[in-house]
């Protein structure tokens, strides 16, 4: 390790504990475990700091954020996993004394033994792991992904596809009942009839143009091109909302670290 | 048997999936509810082999003293610490034993530190380290250099400046509105049009994967 590393190592382990004590002889006599809580205050700021640090270069603090995360989240789905699903939901269905053990109610049942078959097949999956025997692994993987691919058949052909394109064939021509709030309020609400109508000519056109744009079979030129044209107009525009609309949630949650560290960590009062 | 079985297996239970959805009959849903039960249990070890292999990887690299080996062992130590503090805990009694869970919800202390101190600041950080990021690439992106980019811009900014307070009221009211409807009406009818792409392009792989024409799921060997 290189000698200005370790300095730097050094000069944020003392501003780590000069932080802990500060913010530990602020917090007492307002909470109970105030040396705990400044402890866990100041580590999350250390963190925090630490995965911004990356906005300069890769570095040490970023990666020893980083592993921990990775080490810290998969536990969490696991344990999470393990309580909700094994414990939760298994367990009640196959053993009574298992669900004794970890203090879960013993949920009777004349078909429960159907549980043992995910259970062969789990332990079957993590024959994985042997190299000889790893391609039993494949019995329980078909099993996923064939129900999944199932599953998927049906749920995509209804939500992505059918209802999309039902919900696309609109009214384009409404029996007409004046320009509503538009002129006068600005009213975008498809309340109003000319804002409906206009609502739905741009639903129409831009969904049917968005297709004619990604149909790469035939030629772009006259027509056609025309509309993959507008196509690509209206593509332009939806990334651009979703572009800032991206960029307003992420500001949104600096917003919430930066107040985290300016309020909860350094105690300002913001 | 070690092709053939997989692939027979795909389909009789893809088929089955696509045909239960057509026969709302009660045995229909009792099993396709039980076979949804499985999926979430054989995920749990699906689950554990994955950590099995973040345990291997992590080993592997610090036994042979590779590049930046020690973080794998803070990767190591995270996990098992996380993994004994959500598998273990005291219960009402002050017992310490394999308790996690009560009515209340989560209730292991330790368990909900890591969470709220550990993994809510870093995930959420790292998060917001996207708003740097995609605020350079738009610096780069967004020039009003024709028809197109220009569009771009001003809806990603008639969006973006929606909320700003220094516009006063009345102007904020407008560009809500205006953004309201940019994200309710153009912004859908593209992303419906991108849907319909991806609807059919799902269908076809599921259907592919059921008929045994995609078989990359089962790796070589």
């Amino acid at each position: 390790m290189k000698k200005t590393t370790l300095i730097i190592m050094a000069g944020v382990t003392v501003l780590f504990l000069l932080s802990w004590i500060i913010k530990a002889l602020a917090l007492e006599g307002m909470q109970e475990d105030y040396i705990k809580k400044a402890f866990l205050v100041t580590f999350s700021a250390f963190l925090t700091l630490s995965i911004l640090s990356f906005l300069y270069r890769d570095n040490p603090f970023y990666k020893f954020a980083e592993h921990l995360f990775v080490g810290v989240s998969a536990a969490f789905w696991m344990s999470m996993g393990f309580w909700s699903t094994i414990v939760g939901n298994l367990i009640p269905r196959l053993s009574q004394n298992l669900s004794v053990f970890f203090k879960v109610h013993y949920i009777p049942g004349d078909f429960n033994f159907r549980f043992y078959i995910p259970v062969i097949l789990g332990l079957l999956l993590l024959m994985r792991l042997s190299r000889n025997y790893g391609w039993i692994s494949r019995w329980s993987l078909a099993f996923i992904v064939g129900t999944t691919a199932g599953l998927n058949f049906i749920r995509y052909l209804r939500s992505d596809f059918i209802k999309q394109i039902s919900a696309t064939f609109v009214p384009l021509l409404v029996d007409w009942q004046g320009t509503g709030h538009f002129f006068s309020n600005l009213d975008l609400s498809a309340s109003g009839q000319l804002v409906m109508m206009l609502a739905n000519w741009t639903i129409f056109l831009g969904v049917m143009s968005g297709i004619i744009y990604f149909f790469f079979s035939k030629e772009h030129t006259g027509m056609f091109g025309r509309a993959s044209r507008f196509g690509i107009w209206v593509l332009m525009i939806t990334f651009g909302a979703s572009f800032g609309y991206t960029v307003m949630g992420r500001i949104s949650l600096l917003v919430g670290r930066i107040t985290f560290l300016f309020r909860d960590w350094l105690g300002f009062n913001i | 048997m070690k092709r053939q079985i997989p692939v027979l297996l795909v389909f009789v239970f893809g088929v089955f999936m696509i045909f239960q959805y057509f026969s709302p009959h009660e045995y229909s849903e009792w099993i396709y509810k039980f076979l949804m039960d499985w999926i979430y249990i054989i995920g749990i070890f699906a689950m554990a082999l994955g950590i099995w292999s973040l345990i291997h990887v992590s080993y592997d690299k610090i036994k042979n003293k590779r590049h930046d080996w020690g973080y794998s062992v803070v990767t190591l130590a995270a996990l098992f610490i996380m993994m004994f503090f959500g598998i273990t805990g005291f219960d009402e009694n002050g017992e310490w034993g394999f308790y996690f869970m009560t009515q209340e919800g989560l209730t292991n202390p330790m368990f909900r530190n890591f969470f709220n101190h550990i993994l809510v600041p870093i995930e959420t950080t790292m998060f917001s380290l996207l708003a740097f990021f995609i605020s350079s690439a738009a610096y780069r992106a967004f020039r009003a250099r024709n028809v197109l980019a220009t569009m771009l811009l001003v809806s990603a900014l008639v969006v973006m400046l929606r909320f700003n307070p220094y516009f006063g009221e009345a102007v904020g009211l407008y560009m809500n509105k205006i953004a309201a409807w940019l994200l309710n009406v153009p912004n859908m009818a593209a992303k419906r049009a991108i849907l319909i792409g991806i609807g059919l392009g799902m269908v076809g792989t599921a259907l592919k994967v059921v008929l045994g024409i995609e078989r990359g799921y089962m790796g070589k060997g």
